[in-house]
């Protein structure tokens, strides 16, 4: 019998030896997998540093992003010198419901402002919930990891 | 039976009502025990963990949970389904398989009823499940379920065969048909050395390719893999029993299983010796005898259940032709030589 | 037409041939089904199991990429084009991205595109590792799918590592990949070259990408009854293959050896020294087998690149606004699935003016209509499953 069976005894031995094995998964919500550094999990801002130029809300393939801005003014530099103007943010919305992960504007932001964060866990019940505004995006920032070393480094 | 054991008088009809709830609740412990089983080995044979959060760490509540579930859900019905066909057909295939652990032996006075034409009454009454299927096939509206019970149909006929012929040998070496007698049968010696008497279990005592048939036969019986075609989940989604849910699914969950304990225990009984130990004596036996048996239907069933994670299924065109053409003579040979070999010796 | 063979060897399987009035049914199989890989209909007419034709209904997942990318700059179809056939994410980006290069008449610099070249064969094995997986458990067998799953979970953590994504990772850039997040007078610029530690878990995961490759040849391809299931099921002649356009694996189990990373010059494959795999009989079988040599080959190619791998920039110099000179090309690459290509026309500026994709499932579905005649229902789940296509890839 052993002959005409051989391949069917050796998957079986193989299905045997992995049965003994120690299991590869873990049970998420009691032990949760850290995701690497570079993830893309939320996007976070910054919003001292933006300057309502407009360039992600642009570049964003899918058009989550909502911005509003205005001006305002501010003393001179010096005395006699020309009005300065500010621009300062109204509104920054980041729809994650449309938002495909794509990164370009993290990556198109000229002041940096907008930062990858690898925190996945924000779920909610009702899609109009999915809408981050300026206070929630400013949160994730406590999340965004440090820069990982490189390769040759 | 149980009366001598307790050394009293009972009513024999209370001592039926008895044995009926001690049936039930066995097939249905046992079940629970077996479906457990299939999913703690299945998942560690893929690397996976399987049931963890129900009743703490090993998940052991998971199927009482799944039993909770399917209790509570609702009644669906296809709207061209034949009402009266839909309802009936998974009991009857529940009741054909609860009906073969009537004469299952557990210990040498321990079984509900041990009839004489025992192995007969065994292989009739298995074959009612096979209506049932067909059944469930053709009135659930579902050109999927069709398909599904026909294959049924054909294979559940044609690996009835092998499985009769294989149990005809075993009748033939032991000279008897129930099966209390086929367990005393095996524990005679059949050979002395010095003044121990060597007994062996029928499985090495000549009926090995009749050991290897009727495994073989009883996948094909059970619809497991790798005989699966009627349920075939990649094709058909699940065969005949598709449109089922809730209740009428359990019934048929269970049925599936309660069909593999009940082949493990009589392959037990046949081949390997059943409640016998050799070594023990009768009277220790009336109290280990189920447990013995316990532990060779459970080496038997998870022979099944890893045979049905390692394999892919056969086309029922191969399938037909194993049985046809390979199971079906190799049978009869062994019922040939097993009889020849009983008359000579 | 002649008839196939396995008409010829189901024939003469039938020992007794009874002439009954039976019926002819209609079956949809799908669009919602286990094993369609998506949402393909296939109308089938069937005598009891004998399929006598198929007739496929596509289209159930058009998303219109076409029509996106007349609206959309270079960067933001990158980041959308890797969605097409989404098993394989990487290798979706690079025939796009070579073809605005010469368009733009520049060249990424060697480490971006040794860089490229690991990657996309990472999403080679990645997209041949589930179907691997899927394959057997389409045939029956449950187990082969964790197993090949597990070592492919190495490949997206990886993948994860260098772009941050693992199914979609939206990494190259034209002329290059991308070189850092955050851009122009920023001083906070984070590189986004490799990673510490990724060239030596490459190489492990590699190691592990071959021994499950031997796990699955004893599980699988040693056993009879998928062996049953599969030799001779399915055989599309050579001649059948090249006239209807089928192309990459499945084209080469039927026994021609043409890979395009060996003929097209978009990425170094011609530094690295490989083996293309080529099948005998073209049934089931063959398409298996050569995917599984494909997934070794792979691994050889990535580590003798790990090994060589050069320094340097990611990106060559380009404008931060980037306009394609007017012009059209067309560039293919050899994509996991088979051969895809973009014909892009640009009138000069940000947007393209047309952007074709030729995508392999597409070309390769169009066989169906042929090769499922006559056979017995179970064979078609073993001839889909073989032809290993996406309804992404083929609806586009």
């Amino acid at each position: 019998m052993s002959l005409p069976f051989k391949g069917l005894g050796k998957g079986m031995w193989i299905t045997l030896k992995t049965l003994f094995k120690k299991p590869v998964t873990i049970n998420y919500p009691k032990e949760k997998e850290i995701p690497v550094p570079r993830a893309r999990g939320v996007i976070a801002l910054d919003a001292e540093a933006c300057t309502v130029c407009m360039l992600c809300a642009r570049e964003c393939p899918d058009w989550c992003i909502y911005i509003e801005g205005h001006k305002e003014e501010q003393p001179p530099a010096k005395e006699g010198g020309r009005v300065r103007t500010r621009a300062t943010l109204d509104r920054f919305d980041i729809d994650y419901a449309l938002c495909m992960y794509c990164g370009i504007c993290v990556e198109v932001c000229p002041f940096d402002a907008l930062f990858w964060s690898p925190d996945y866990e924000y779920s909610e019940a009702k899609i109009a919930d999915m809408l981050h505004p300026i206070e929630r995006l400013t949160e994730w920032l406590e999340t965004v990891p440090d820069a990982p070393p490189l390769e040759g480094s | 039976m149980i009366a001598p054991l307790l050394g009293l008088e009972i009513n024999f009809w209370l001592l039926l009502v008895v044995k009926m709830g001690l049936i039930a609740g066995v097939i249905s412990g046992a079940a629970l025990v077996a479906i457990y089983g299939e999913l703690k080995i299945s998942a560690h044979m893929q690397s996976r963990i399987g049931p963890y959060f129900a009743g703490g760490r090993f998940g052991w509540a998971q199927p009482i949970a799944d039993g909770v579930k399917f209790f509570q859900k609702e009644d669906l019905m296809p709207d061209d389904a034949d009402p009266f066909v839909y309802k009936a057909a998974p009991y009857v295939v529940l009741g054909g398989t609860v009906a073969t652990f009537v004469i299952i032996p557990w210990g040498p006075d321990l079984s509900v009823r041990d009839l004489d034409l025992g192995l007969f009454y065994l292989l009739a009454v298995s074959s009612i499940s096979t209506i049932g299927v067909l059944m469930a096939g053709w009135s659930s509206a579902n050109k999927y379920s069709l398909m599904g019970g026909l294959r049924a149909a054909g294979q559940l006929i044609a690996y009835e065969l092998p499985l009769v012929l294989a149990a005809v040998g075993v009748a033939i070496q032991a000279g008897t048909m129930s099966l209390g007698g086929i367990v005393e049968a095996q524990t005679q010696a059949v050979w002395t050395i010095g003044s121990v008497d060597i007994a062996l279990p029928y499985v090495l005592g000549g009926q090995l390719i009749g050991f290897v048939i009727f495994i073989t036969a009883s996948l094909a019986e059970l619809s497991r893999t790798p005989f699966d075609m009627p349920i075939a989940e990649s094709e058909l989604v699940s065969g005949y029993m598709t449109e089922y849910s809730g209740f009428r699914f359990a019934a048929f969950f269970l049925g599936e299983y309660a069909g593999m304990i009940a082949l493990a225990a009589i392959a037990s009984t046949l081949f390997l010796g059943g409640f016998w130990v050799p070594g023990v004596s009768a009277d220790a036996l009336q109290y280990l005898g189920p447990l013995v048996l316990a532990a060779k239907m459970g080496a038997l069933i998870f022979l099944f259940i890893w045979m049905r994670w390692t394999f892919p299924r056969l086309r029922e065109d191969q399938l037909q032709s194993l049985a046809w053409r390979w199971l079906i003579p190799a049978a009869l040979l062994n019922i040939a030589v097993t009889a020849v070999f009983k008359v000579v010796l | 037409m002649t008839t196939p063979p396995e008409i010829m060897m189901h024939l003469s399987e039938a020992a007794v041939s009874v002439e009954l009035e039976t019926a002819e049914m209609t079956l949809n199989i799908g669009p919602q089904h286990p094993s369609t890989h998506g949402v393909l209909r296939l109308v089938a007419k069937v005598d009891g199991e004998r399929v006598s034709e198929v007739e496929p209904v596509i289209g159930y997942m058009h998303r219109g990429y076409e029509k996106l990318t007349e609206v959309r700059t270079y960067p933001q179809i990158t980041a959308l084009v890797n969605r097409i056939d989404w098993v394989s994410g990487f290798a979706n980006e690079i025939p796009f991205m070579v073809a605005a290069e010469r368009l733009m008449g520049i060249e990424a610099p060697p480490r971006a595109q040794y860089i490229r070249l690991i990657l996309t064969e990472m999403a080679r094995i990645s997209s041949h590792l589930i179907f691997a997986s899927s394959y057997p458990l389409e045939i029956g067998a449950a187990t082969p799918l964790m197993h090949a799953l597990r070592e492919r979970e190495r490949i997206l953590d990886l993948l994860e590592s260098v772009t941050g994504g693992r199914f979609h990772p939206n990494f190259n850039r034209i002329g290059g990949v991308k070189p850092a997040a955050g851009a122009g007078a920023s001083t906070k610029k984070v590189s986004q070259d490799l990673p510490a530690g990724f060239l030596d878990e490459t190489r492990v995961a590699m190691e592990r990408v071959v021994s499950v490759c031997d796990d699955l040849d004893g599980l699988v391809s040693g056993n009879e009854i998928f062996q049953a299931r599969t030799k001779g099921v399915g055989v599309i002649p050579v001649e059948i293959a090249k006239s209807y356009g089928v192309s990459g694996p499945n084209m080469r189990a039927s026994g021609v050896p043409f890979d395009v990373r060996k003929v097209d010059d978009y990425l170094p494959y011609d530094q690295f020294d490989f083996d293309v795999a080529v099948g005998e009989n073209g049934d089931c079988w063959d398409r298996y087998q050569v995917r599984l040599e494909e997934i070794r080959q792979a691994a050889r190619i990535i580590s003798q690149a790990i090994d060589s791998m050069p320094s340097g920039e990611l990106q060559a110099k380009v404008p931060r606004i980037i306009k394609v000179p007017k012009g059209q090309v067309y560039v293919r690459a050899e994509n996991p699935k088979g051969e895809m290509g973009y014909f892009v026309v640009s009138e000069g500026g940000r947007i393209p003016y047309r952007v074709k994709i030729r995508t392999a499932s597409f070309s390769n579905l169009t066989i169906l209509q042929w090769i499922l005649k006559g056979i017995l229902i179970p064979d078609i789940i073993a001839i889909l499953g073989s032809l290993d296509f996406v309804l992404g890839d083929v609806d586009r």
